[in-house]
């Protein structure tokens, strides 16, 4: 591999010039290194200046909100209607839809996903798992607004077919969440399957030693020795379901419904934010500042969860050596 | 764990073993259905897509305007949306991620506060989307723009949402470089930013332009941010600067899943075959990239 070595600078032989000029020119070059030094260090103040802006925004826009509605009447007041009179701001309904959506999302995800982590990296022999892992990462990179329309289109259909038409609503919780589970499979695949294959060989075949079947191996070893790793992704997977909009802006509804039923329609709270911004609403008005408390809610919420799960990465993680 | 053939051929041991047998082939065929149910999802998807969109995708589709009729309707102002915030995306992400990239490399001390920094990026990256839409709506219409709703404004919230993903892949492709070739540099009386122009940035450049690529495929399927900052549905002009206002293709699909007619979601399916293909062109650039030029270290 050949390297572009720096030829109009320090590699030339400047065995001809003079000793004052030769110091001028690493004078420049290091004026040239100072100010190049400087651009960069603000470039990368601007990702820091992003943090500092989302929480500003959030907590400046919302200051308005809650001056009117107490924080407590937010997180425990059970109806949410903002939009007519009379006007409520409970935001249990918004938090349960979501919820409701993540649990269900989170039972596919990690039923699917735990099953092909342990089949990729326990039972698949290498050409099968070289072609099937890029596979099912395809479906990460497919836009979530496309996930919406499968499942309007495709799992709605199929629920109504199961459960009959009647009791299943066309938007419902149930079909955003199975297809947001399929979503976020790939997430918690991948990142159990790190995990389970730093497992060392030895203790595998320690157990291989003393007659375990690979199943008891997968169950009785990997897995207690993978578990930070996989609960992590779990936790990872479930914040990237509450975060996820257009999913339940499209296929769940948008009823706020403090609702256990999976067949009902709800409203998540990303999917009210998208709501209100696509209505008429007046910049400063109560109807307007809800969205950024919802936002912030929904920020906090998330943050928590990718903080919990990289503590969990890092704190619990066997060392092997 | 338990050996029962220390028990010899007793039948209650031999029962056991054929237990354990069969629960190990059940279960195996069960991790076998978990990964084939994924693959068979996503088998299904494309499908559903494919039946319902294929027969709307002809000429006239790519090159009308929305329309309130489905069968005139076709994707000409949001893909030239797509094209603008892409093209802004890439002209604000590129020097920001590579530069920040580079400073967390190669110029920062390793103290606490570059592992605060990094540490706030991975934090971003795990940031709901819609939240990028609300700061967008915030800083960028309302405070930068006054209200106004244009490309720019999609653009800069665009790339504040993938600089996280820019700045890990551009330092992956840094890290990837062997530090001997630095070394080597350094021991020939190079500057730092002599060292990075001319040995690191020439071996990370392909790196970095297959992470900055998929980045953007990010950035051409997101829609709630965009949702947010642009709110329009029915778009009939072509943007012609970066104060236009505008619309992207996942927004306008997201608007005709919406509509209640048949012939809107079988639009939106056509809608969604174009995107899907657009973003199969430029992962596969990506991938083309980053195997023609990956860096063979030693």
């Amino acid at each position: 591999m050949s390297t572009n070595s720096g030829s109009n600078t320090a590699s030339s032989s400047d065995s001809r010039l003079l000793p004052d000029e030769v110091l001028r020119r690493r004078r420049r070059q290091y004026l040239e290194q100072s100010i190049v030094a400087w651009l960069l260090r603000v470039t990368a103040l601007i990702s820091v200046l992003t943090t500092i802006g989302i929480v500003l925004i959030l907590v400046v826009e919302s200051v308005g909100f809650f001056s009117q509605v107490s924080v407590w009447e937010f997180v425990t007041g059970r109806e949410w209607t903002p939009l007519f009179k009379p006007q409520k701001f409970g935001a249990l309904p918004l938090i349960g839809g979501t919820l409701l959506v993540a649990v269900i999302a989170g039972l596919v995800s990690l039923t699917l996903g735990l099953g092909a982590a342990i089949f990729l990296s326990e039972y698949a022999p290498e050409g099968v798992r070289k072609i099937l892992k890029p596979v099912l990462e395809i479906l990460a990179g497919i836009p979530t607004v496309v996930y919406g329309y499968f499942a309007l289109t495709f799992i709605t259909p199929i629920l109504q077919g199961m459960f009959g038409s009647d009791n299943v609503i066309i938007f419902n919780a149930l079909s955003a969440g199975i297809v947001m589970g399929l979503m976020i499979m790939p997430m918690v695949s991948t990142l159990s399957e790190d995990a389970m294959i730093a497992v060392p060989r030895s203790l595998r075949d320690a157990a291989y030693a003393l007659g375990a079947t690979r199943f008891e191996v997968s169950t009785k070893v990997v897995i207690p020795a993978a578990l930070s790793g996989i609960v992590a992704s779990f936790i990872l997977a479930l914040s990237r379901a509450i975060g996820e909009t257009m999913i339940v802006k499209i296929a769940a509804g948008a009823t706020p419904n403090l609702t256990l039923n999976p067949l009902e329609s709800i409203q998540a709270m990303t999917a009210y934010i998208v709501q209100i911004s696509l209505g008429e609403t007046a910049h400063g008005s109560i109807e307007y500042q809800t969205i950024f408390a919802v936002g912030l809610l929904l920020f906090v919420m998330t943050l928590a969860m990718n903080i919990l799960g990289r503590v969990i990465i890092s704190r619990f993680r066997q060392v092997y050596e | 764990m338990i050996i029962n053939s220390a028990h010899g051929p007793g039948g209650k041991s031999k029962r056991f073993e054929l237990i354990r047998t069969w629960r190990d082939r059940i279960f195996f065929v069960g991790f076998l259905l978990a990964i084939l149910i994924g693959v068979a999802g996503l088998a299904a998807l494309l499908i559903d897509v494919l039946i319902d969109g294929l027969g709307f995708l002809n000429w006239k589709f790519l090159t009308n305007y929305a329309s309130r009729k489905p069968l005139e309707s076709g994707i000409l102002a949001p893909m030239a949306g797509t094209v603008w915030v892409v093209g802004l995306t890439a002209i604000f992400t590129v020097p920001v991620g590579i530069g920040t990239a580079i400073y967390l490399e190669e110029f920062a001390r390793k103290n606490r506060l570059t592992r605060l920094i990094e540490l706030n990026i991975s934090n971003l990256a795990g940031v709901p989307s819609v939240i990028y839409g609300l700061l967008g709506l915030a800083v960028f219409v309302q405070f930068l723009f006054n209200g106004s709703r244009n490309l720019t404004a999609g653009a800069l919230t665009m790339t504040l949402l993938i600089l996280p993903i820019v700045i890990i892949a551009s330092q992956e492709a840094i890290k990837a470089v062997p530090s001997s070739y630095r070394d080597a540099a350094y021991a020939m009386g190079a500057t730092r930013w002599q060292v990075v122009k001319t040995v690191v940035m020439p071996q990370a450049v392909p790196g970095m332009m297959s992470g900055i690529i998929l980045a953007l495929s990010r950035a051409v399927g997101e829609s709630a941010p965009i949702l947010i900052i642009s709110s329009l549905v029915w778009v009939t002009f072509v943007p012609t600067s970066p104060d236009s206002k505008f619309t992207v293709l996942p927004l306008q699909i997201f608007t005709w899943v919406s509509q209640p007619q048949e012939d809107f979601r079988s639009i939106a399916a056509a809608g969604i075959i174009v995107l899907l293909l657009i973003l199969l062109g430029m992962n596969a650039v990506a991938i083309w990239i980053r195997n023609k030029y990956q860096v063979r270290s030693e």
